[in-house]
């Protein structure tokens, strides 16, 4: 039922106001939610750190785009609806040889072999131009493809609902995955690898079948992405792409399912509205990746699902309120903690670029105190405000905790 | 649980869908493509303030035919897949011309992706501008109606340096050292080629190709330089490269004279200090040519960014295409392009046009020394730009294998 | 030929050393903590910067000292306030809170001292060279630094072995609980070792930052080869780190020098290799051109076949 809804809402997106610029967002989104489903397979579902993860991606993509190129020349043919399942497939192979002996290390070794393997890759790109294009990327033509009910795939709204077909049906079977005895154990893996093996599976076994799986799906993504970009360069090889799927499915929550989704949909969002606004967004995402991991280490999902489940049990006044308080004073804090690295940003320019920052709608002048002291006794107030909110919430629990009664 | 993260999705979007910038009506918007933050935000920041300035200065004068000009800047942070979302994001917003400088992949992915997006859209065209790509294949190979490139590329440049070398009899063993990657080993073989062809008693000591952006510590490649006995190197490294190299150099008291490329952009004197006198530049501008219209220029951009003024490129794009929209009566982009081919333009050093074959400038290039006793210095280092050589648009200019398609006029 | 190889072993060993110094930090917090601290090489940055800072206004001596204090000191409050609230949730968590720090720090450098290199340069009075025979004039300022780091590998040892408080460090290492119950404050040992690590990537940050460029990308660039260190050397193990080091350094150095490639190899044993296709693309590779990938095949080759590393314990 609530699969039903989803795929309603993602039916009726083109219907939004500025359609062009919704439908190439909703497909990005869409190519990054699958990739980091596949992604949290490893992480969330079987306890593996990867650091090389966007290799597979970027291989899927790669292969897709070269079948691209040869079904433009005539070699081959093969409509373009079944293109993802060729990325796919190459990533999967990848997967299969590196997989096979990677898996078999610790956690810690695995960590560390993706990363290895992952920067070899991507310093290999350009040794090897005819595979991976060198500084051009490799291009191809989605409408040179053999057409089937006449799709040409030329609009943005074609390849919007070939994305999401795909992506809808990758995160069904994700989904379905998790449910399979395979994935069972594989939870199990992620908690105590020793107990599986005594209880009779194969943790190595069960860490290269999820392995495999995992870089299957991430292929997908990267078919879906030469699909919509119609070209793939080395740069999707790199570690910024593996990092940044990572926190996609950190922050999101790798502990549920809809985790990384909620993830890729944030940082994407963020990505395309902060890049706009301020140049230093990498510097916000990072705090926010570090505030997510002390505070809210399972994620923004696992955070609503905790919420959720105490709001269930009906204990909805007294933690409602506190919760209500902890985001003002946090978004308190916040505004004042941005609004004063962007006056710092500004005021390093300021004697020659400009004195005027133009922040949360309206113009203020870097060089005189104000802005400043009220940016200052922001963040300070928000601060103070949280750890007052935080000393009145343990408290409570503690009152709680001696009162018997339920929190 | 699922249902709510995507009333999240919709939220988002919806709210996306409010974050427009204005249209104005008489303006022509250009937007600029680059990277303004991340590692190389250094690149687009700076041509940013070339754009504004200039832009400013052009309305100033009456704008294009009584038209405002406004660039919308768009940060692609370096990369041609969020330069392609960008491009969409553009396209919708009803802007018709796009420039970019700052990197060679996002200049394919965006000429490729214009040049589609117009065949698919023909009503709705694009024109790409390109302020700043060097690599010679965006006017060859992949050369297309819809980019004009506005920067000298680097066969010709080569070609220039080449030249110029080959008419200094005290050049006699030469080793190149060039980034691993398709403009450096471009440099390599055209440069190779050349000298063999106007001096074969030239003889090529060495070549050397360094991965790009991953040596620290170029001392082991001076140490081969030296051993080689060369007495000049050439070099396309630019931005950490040129500096690390440039140091190792003078830490290993290299005696051959460098020649390069990217010596002389800013920021490079001032990391290599002392090391780099006697450093050899190519460009096509710098600030002691001595014709008052740049100085005035340069006076002008120093006192309103307290920087020095540097793309003289982006001034030609701007004027070249001012000229074009004036002659063409028009804003269409395919009335302007078929006006900027060809196009001939009169700067304050010598005659550039942008030919119509392939849509590459053909423009004056200059050989200098970086050394003390300028009139205007690099980053307040004290060195500044002395001009060796000028080379005119006819000896600079250099032959294409460019075959366009061109749409119906 | 004997000239020709021996600037790159001598360059070799310097940059091995200077590794070194980058990595010995990593490797003592991993011993201590178990947490791989990847925002290792930003202190490293982070000393440079720290030191041009200092250098500017009270000379380069000065901030020898200075600067990777103030670095030990960012660090430990990094732990304090940070890491140490991290800890409950896992190593997984620790490592990708360090790694949050990259991205923080990486953008308050550029934030700070903006996005272009700045001019940090040697002192005057080491910006020399000295003969060292067979016609090489090697700049002093190399052997300064390979001073440096014997001294600061000399001292740790001293430190850890011979102080009362490395050998409580010593014993927190594999028993830290009971070293609590002894009435040692472990938590506050945890802090000043991480610190100290920091404060040792700062120094090697103060050294290197004026040899080489200090700009916003020199983490990223020093970085992936210290922990390709620490993993060929063995996780946990200082001696390790050292041998590794020097082996990455000398590897690195010597193979730029070399112009031959695999086919070479083989037409010295009569045997032609084809010219087309990918296998013969990497057959006709010279070694100087992979040179900087040599590191990352070596790290994978010893993660496949030994991944405890060369020196380290069982993980």
């Amino acid at each position: 039922m609530v699969w039903a809804g989803c795929a309603l809402v993602l039916l009726i997106i083109p219907l939004a106001p500025t359609s062009g610029f919704a439908l190439s967002l909703s497909s990005q989104m869409a190519i990054a939610a699958v990739f980091a489903l596949s992604y949290n397979m490893l992480l969330g579902q079987t306890g593996l750190l990867s650091f090389g993860h966007a290799v597979f991606m970027g291989i899927g993509g790669f292969v897709a785009i070269h079948v691209l190129r040869s079904v433009n020349a005539g070699e081959w043919q093969l409509p373009l609806i079944l293109l993802p399942l060729i990325g796919a497939l190459g990533g999967a192979c990848f997967g299969l040889v590196f997989g096979w002996f990677a898996t078999r290390r610790s956690s810690t070794a695995f960590a560390m072999i993706t990363l290895g393997f992952g920067e070899l890759v991507y310093a290999s790109a350009f040794i090897f131009v005819d595979l991976y294009g060198g500084e051009q990327g490799i291009t191809a033509d989605r409408t040179l493809a053999p057409k089937i009910l006449g799709l040409e795939f030329a609009s943005q709204l074609q390849v919007y609902y070939l994305i999401m077909s795909w992506a809808f049906i990758a995160a069904v079977l994700i989904f379905i995955i998790g449910r399979t005895p395979l994935g069972r154990v594989a939870l199990a893996t992620r908690d105590n690898a020793e107990r599986v093996a005594f209880i009779g599976y194969n943790p190595n076994r069960v860490r290269f079948l999820m392995f495999v799986l995992s870089t299957f799906f991430a292929g997908m993504a990267g078919s879906l992405f030469a699909i919509d970009y119609e070209i793939v360069t080395y740069g999707s090889l790199g570690l910024s792409a593996s990092a940044q799927v990572l926190m996609m499915a950190f922050i999101g929550g790798s502990s549920t399912f809809v985790g990384p989704i909620v993830g890729a949909i944030l940082i994407t969002g963020l990505q395309v509205l902060l890049g706009q606004y301020t140049d230093l967004w990498i510097l916000y995402l990072g705090v926010l990746f570090a505030i997510v991991i002390r505070f809210a280490p399972d994620g923004l999902a696992g955070l609503i699902a905790k919420e959720c489940a105490s709001w269930r049990l009906n204990h909805i006044r007294g933690r409602s309120v506190l919760i209500g308080l902890r985001t003002i004073a946090a978004v308190i804090a916040a505004i004042g903690f941005v609004t004063l690295l962007e006056l710092a940003s500004r005021a390093k320019t300021a004697s020659v670029g400009g004195a005027v920052l133009r922040v949360w709608g309206t113009h203020v002048d870097v060089m005189s105190p104000w802005p400043w002291l009220f940016a200052g006794i922001c963040f300070l107030m928000g601060l103070i405000s949280l750890r007052f909110v935080h000393l009145a919430a343990a408290r409570r629990m503690s009152v709680a905790d001696v009162n018997g009664e339920p929190k | 649980m699922l249902h709510r993260s995507r009333c999240w999705s919709v939220v988002v979007w919806l709210f996306m869908a409010a974050v427009h910038p204005a249209v104005a009506q008489d303006t022509i918007r250009i937007a600029f493509v680059d990277p303004l933050s991340g590692p190389i935000a250094i690149l687009g920041t700076r041509a940013l303030k070339h754009f504004q300035f200039l832009a400013d200065r052009i309305n100033s004068m009456g704008g294009i035919d009584g038209k405002k000009l406004q660039i919308d800047a768009f940060d692609n942070e370096g990369s041609p897949e969020r330069s392609l979302i960008l491009l969409k994001q553009i396209i919708d917003s009803n802007i018709r011309y796009i420039t970019q400088g700052g990197s060679t992949p996002v200049a394919y992915a965006l000429s490729d992706a214009v040049t589609k997006h117009n065949r698919r859209n023909p009503d709705k065209s694009v024109l790409f501008l390109g302020w700043g790509n060097t690599d010679p294949g965006l006017t060859n190979e992949k050369c297309t109606f819809w980019h004009f490139r506005f920067d000298a590329e680097i066969n010709m440049r080569t070609k220039a340096l080449t030249d110029y070398m080959a008419s200094l009899p005290k050049i006699k063993k030469v080793y190149l050292l060039n980034p691993d990657y398709s403009s450096g080993i471009q440099v390599e073989r055209i440069a190779t080629e050349m000298l063999r062809a106007k001096r074969p008693d030239v003889e090529i000591v060495g070549s050397e190709r360094i991965p790009l952006g991953k040596i620290q510590d170029f001392t082991p490649y001076v140490a081969k330089i030296q051993a080689s006995g060369a007495d000049s190197v050439i070099t396309m490294n630019y931005g950490p490269d040129m500096i690390l190299f440039a140091k190792a150099a003078k830490q290993g008291n290299l005696n051959a004279t460098l020649y390069t490329f990217f010596g002389g952009y800013p920021g490079i004197p001032a990391a290599v200090g002392e090391s780099g006198k006697g450093l050899i530049f190519l460009s096509e501008w710098h600030s002691n040519l001595g014709i008052p219209e740049f100085e005035q220029l340069s006076k002008d951009y120093e006192k309103r960014y307290g920087e020095d003024f540097f793309h003289w490129k982006i001034a030609l794009t701007l004027y070249m295409l001012s000229k074009a929209m004036t002659e063409a009566k028009s804003v269409d982009p395919l009335k302007v392009a078929y006006a900027l081919e060809g196009l001939r333009y009169e700067t304050p050093v010598g005659e550039a046009w942008m030919r119509k074959e392939d849509h590459q400038i053909i423009e004056p290039l200059f050989i200098s020394v970086l050394t003390d006793g300028q009139k205007f210095d690099i980053d307040h280092t004290g060195l500044g730009l002395k001009t060796l050589r000028k080379v005119t648009a006819r000896d600079a200019e250099v032959a294409t294998t460019c075959k366009m398609e061109r749409p119906a006029h | 030929m004997v000239r020709l190889l021996i600037e790159p072993v001598l360059n070799g060993i310097v940059y091995g050393l200077l590794l070194f110094m980058l990595s010995s930090g990593v490797t003592l917090i991993f011993s201590m903590m178990g947490v791989v601290n990847f925002a290792h090489a930003s202190f490293y940055m982070l000393g440079a910067y720290f030191a041009y800072q200092i250098s500017s206004a009270v000379g380069f001596w000065p901030a020898l000292v200075l600067a990777p204090i103030c670095a030990g000191i960012l660090g430990a409050a990094l732990e304090r306030w940070g890491l140490r609230g991290v800890r409950q949730h896992g190593h997984v968590a620790e490592m990708l809170f360090t790694f949050s720090f990259v991205l923080i720090i990486q953008e308050a450098v550029q934030l700070i001292w903006g996005r272009v290199a700045v001019p940090y340069a040697i002192p005057e009075e080491l910006s020399f060279s000295i003969s060292a025979g067979v016609g090489i004039n090697y700049p002093v300022y190399r052997l300064f630094m390979v001073g440096i780091s014997v001294g600061m590998f000399a001292a740790l040892l001293l430190l850890i072995t011979k102080t009362r408080i490395g050998i409580i460090v010593q014993a927190s290492l594999t028993h830290p609980e009971m070293v609590g119950f002894l009435g040692h404050n472990v938590p506050k040992v945890f802090t000043f070792v991480f610190g100290f690590g920091c404060g040792l990537a700062g120094l090697a940050g103060v050294i290197g930052g004026n040899m080489f460029s200090t700009d916003p990308g020199m983490a990223h660039a020093l970085g992936a080869i210290a922990f390709v260190v620490v993993v060929v050397g063995g996780l946990g193990s200082l001696g390790g780190a050292l041998i590794a080091s020097l082996l990455i350094g000398l590897l690195q150095n010597v193979s730029i020098s070399v112009d031959g490639s695999l086919a070479d190899l083989f037409r010295l044993a009569n045997i032609q290799v084809g010219t087309t296709g990918p296998i013969a693309e990497l057959m006709h590779l010279s070694l100087n051109r992979v040179a900087p990938l040599l590191p990352y095949l070596l790290m994978v080759v010893i993660l496949a076949v030994r991944p405890r590393g060369l020196l380290g314990r069982r993980i």
